[in-house]
């Protein structure tokens, strides 16, 4: 057999994993369940075209066919391994083999929306989406943001000020990216301008953020709820035709018009990247901006931008929270957010789409969780809730396929040094 | 040695020094800034700089008065109740101390440890149950449950380096996500069989044995317990660790420059792995302490925000022992302070929140104090630098 070079021993590796996994998965949730109870999977949500309302069908045997479909995804993987093109797909089609597998043992007898639960888990995402969005900007050029759950939180807060005190939506969402920014400023002040330590300063920045918000939270927004704290929110705009679509219709085209603006975001982000000037020259100082420099590039000028667009992504992000969700503003309401979306960009390997994917995962799973135990499944929810956060930790150590930062993430740059 | 242990103090004092002042001042301008009736008497500036000028000044007293002692309290019970604060401050600052030694350990090996937080549940957990699950003698058990809550955190803490030493994954991510997943597993632990009081149905674990409780030194209802000789005698240990052990030494060299240690013959990936290891059990330590010197029984919020705070607190010390010391002591009085505020003037005790972050943020930024205050190069900022995520 010939020599494997390494990405080859890698990708042999994870098709390895996943064969010993979907071992496990069979034996438990096919070959040794008694579950017979049919599990009903519900589709219509609107007015969307019927193509199928419901399905439904016994525990046991929709474990087995979502095997075989995950097997199907090996087989995809292995393909892809033999003629040294990308096992990218065959392994997110066995994850999702695996997971509906999981879903049909772990809720039999039961009815799931499916429609309804992606609907949720795209919500769920957006805000990551749009972190990790920010957290990606800073970093393809070199500055490590800590700082995205700061900048959430901010523009939250203020998206919900603005709406409320001028009573319309619109300004509470054009006020949000300039708070992201604003958080941006300082991110970018210390860390291109003094080479403040990176990862400390937006640490500081999310603590500062926290009390600030907390701060007048309990000064103003409490006492005059009814002007300062009285935002409401977007309703949904349903794209003609397009939301019709059975499934994917009411999931990805009924929705708020920062949704919209994310899909527009997301792909402006991943084409300007990797097709245009400036997206060549971001990926250059983030890898090796001495190079950057010697062509005539100001390394920390270009820096100093694309935080400040990180902050306005971001920004976005924060109003989903209030005049995009809830409509009002609530005491640290971003709960950690911010950091599930630093761990979305390090699962997805510092690229949009894989980000992307990533942000998904995490709502998808979090979706499922709240859905199993509010349709009464016995799961220990909080067990559940760990694996995004266990998926990160296997990422960044390697174990399937090793993710790498930009080279230069993190490390101020100053002519004359290194 | 213990005046050595003094003399690295006068060097490092001034830019914290000059940061309280400032975030102090700020603190004041927002506190003003909140209030609707101070800036209704805009119009008139006598007025209003006199009515800032007392709120402010009110506001702070209330805050002495509620850490450190309280005239209103001696003058009611007698001269020693008036301490009552101070042994709460004292109390608040020894979780603070134990944790933010963690986070200073840490930063002297150039590693970046936001997982003290996670690595505190884990000794508490630890403590936790060696303390309810065992009837022994005192002088068994409580150290018995502190070694729980070292060997805990330690592995907690420990498996972050060793990772780090093995693949690379950077401790900074590695300690967000398992912060996650301790406040997770602390919520499912609370709810399995073995952590279940018998009478209770909601989350709490049973109070550990009264020979697992450390004993309060002055009665009555001040709290504060034996546990502050412990927390000096870690700071103690650690200034050694750091300063006068061979360990010490290797753990400085990698933190000052990891390539010119490994080129003179130090193991980076033990150094790694042995510095997150003692860093996780100091954390754990510290969530044992907490747990049987003020706290008896174990409940999902255990660890409050100290973890958080103890990052701020070894970042006010600039993770020096000493420096330390007298961060958690100053946060500690601050956190006790603001529930006083409020009481008193109806300020919300968030400020003190900001003004904890604006401090640190003065801290971490020696440049611009150095602008604001016109000062040459007498600021001397220690090295704390986290590396770039491939570092």
């Amino acid at each position: 057999m010939a020599e494997l070079n390494l990405v080859q021993k890698r990708k042999q590796k994870s098709i390895f994993t996943m064969l010993a996994l979907f071992a496990i998965f069979t034996l438990v949730f096919y070959i040794t369940s008694s579950k017979t109870e049919p599990i009903t999977f519900g589709f219509i949500l609107g007015d969307e075209f019927k193509l199928i309302s419901e399905w439904s069908v016994s525990s046991r045997v929709g474990s087995g066919i979502f095997m075989l479909l995950a097997l199907f995804g090996i087989g995809l993987s292995y393909l892809g391994f033999k003629s040294e093109k990308s096992t990218t797909l065959g392994s997110v089609i066995f994850g999702l083999g695996s997971i509906m597998s999981f879903l049909c043992w772990a809720a039999a007898g039961k009815f799931i929306p499916f429609t309804g639960l992606l609907q949720a888990a795209l919500l769920l995402a957006v805000p990551l989406i749009f972190g990790s969005m920010s957290g990606l900007l800073c970093e393809k050029s070199g500055v490590i943001n800590i700082a995205i759950e700061g900048q959430l939180l901010f523009s939250a807060f203020i998206s919900a000020i603005v709406a409320s005190l001028t009573q319309n939506l619109m300004w509470g969402l054009l006020s949000a990216p300039i708070a992201g920014a604003l958080v941006s400023l300082i991110l970018a002040y210390f860390a291109i301008n003094f080479k403040v330590d990176q990862v400390i300063i937006g640490f500081v920045i999310n603590v500062l953020v926290l009390g600030l918000t907390n701060f007048f939270y309990s000064t103003l927004l409490v006492p005059y709820d009814s002007t300062w704290n009285a935002a409401g929110s977007f309703s949904n705009i349903p794209i003609p035709i397009l939301s019709k679509i059975p499934i994917i219709g009411p999931v990805l085209f009924n929705q708020t018009i920062i949704v919209y603006i994310m899909y527009a975001i997301v792909t402006l982000i991943q084409v300007a990247l990797f097709k245009s000037r400036w997206g060549l020259r971001t990926r250059a100082i983030g890898e090796l901006p001495i190079a950057a420099d010697s062509v005539g590039i100001d390394v920390n000028k270009l820096r100093f931008r694309n935080v400040m667009l990180a902050g306005l992504v971001s920004g976005l992000g924060g109003a989903v929270f209030t005049i995009g969700a809830v409509g009002i503003f609530s005491q640290s309401m971003t709960a950690g957010a911010g950091f599930i979306a630093l761990a979305c960009l390090v699962f997805g390997k510092w690229s949009p789409r894989g980000a992307l994917v990533a942000a998904l995962f995490f709502g998808f799973a979090n979706s499922l969780q709240s859905n199993l135990s509010i349709s009464g499944v016995a799961l220990p929810s909080e067990l559940m809730l760990m694996i995004p956060y266990i998926a990160t930790i296997i990422a960044v150590s390697g174990l399937v396929g090793r993710v790498r930062a930009p080279a230069a993430d993190g490390i101020p740059y100053s002519r004359g040094n290194k | 040695m213990i005046t050595k242990f003094f003399i690295g103090l006068k060097k490092n004092a001034l830019l914290p020094f000059l940061s309280f002042i400032f975030a102090f001042f700020i603190g004041g301008i927002i506190i003003v800034v909140s209030d609707p009736v101070i800036m209704g008497q805009l119009s008139s500036p006598g007025k209003f700089l006199t009515s800032a000028a007392s709120r402010i000044g009110n506001s702070y007293l209330a805050i002495f008065q509620g850490s450190i002692y309280d005239v209103n309290l001696a003058r009611e019970s007698g001269f020693f109740r008036g301490f009552y604060p101070m042994s709460e401050t004292i109390v608040t600052a020894i979780p603070l101390l134990f944790a933010g030694l963690a986070v200073a350990l840490a930063f002297r090996s150039g590693l970046f440890n936001i997982g003290a937080q996670g690595q505190f549940i884990f000794g508490a957990i630890g403590a936790s149950y060696v303390g309810f699950a065992y009837e022994l003698p005192p002088l068994i058990h409580v150290p018995l449950v502190l070694i729980a809550g070292i060997v805990l955190g330690g592995l907690f803490g420990g498996f972050v380096g060793l990772l780090k030493a093995k693949t690379g994954a950077h401790e900074v991510i590695v300690t967000i996500m398992l912060n996650y997943i301790a406040s997770l597993f602390i919520l499912w632990l609370l709810k399995t069989q073995a952590f279940l009081r018998e009478e209770r149905q909601d989350p709490i674990a049973p109070e550990v044995n009264s020979s697992a409780q450390l004993p309060k030194l002055l009665g009555g209802d001040l709290r504060l317990h034996l546990g502050i000789f412990i927390a000096l005698g870690v700071t103690w240990f650690v200034w050694w660790l750091l300063t006068r052990s061979t360990l010490g030494f290797k753990f400085r060299a990698v933190g000052a420059n990891s390539n010119a240690a490994r080129t003179a013959g130090i193991s980076v990936p033990f150094v790694t792995t042995a510095t997150m290891f003692i860093s996780g059990g100091l954390a754990g330590l510290g969530g044992a302490v907490h747990l049987i010197g003020t706290e008896y029984a174990l409940t999902a919020g255990i660890a409050g925000s100290i973890g958080f705070d103890a990052i701020t607190v070894a970042l006010l010390g600039q993770a020096t022992p000493l420096g330390t010391l007298l961060g958690a002591l100053l946060f500690g009085a601050l956190q006790t302070g603001s529930r006083t505020l409020l009481s008193n003037t109806g300020t919300p005790s968030e400020i003190v929140q900001v003004i904890q972050a604006l401090i640190v943020l003065f801290i971490a930024t020696p440049m611009l104090l150095k602008r604001v205050f016109r000062l040459k190069n007498s600021i001397e900022s220690k090295s704390m630098t986290a590396k770039g995520w491939n570092g």
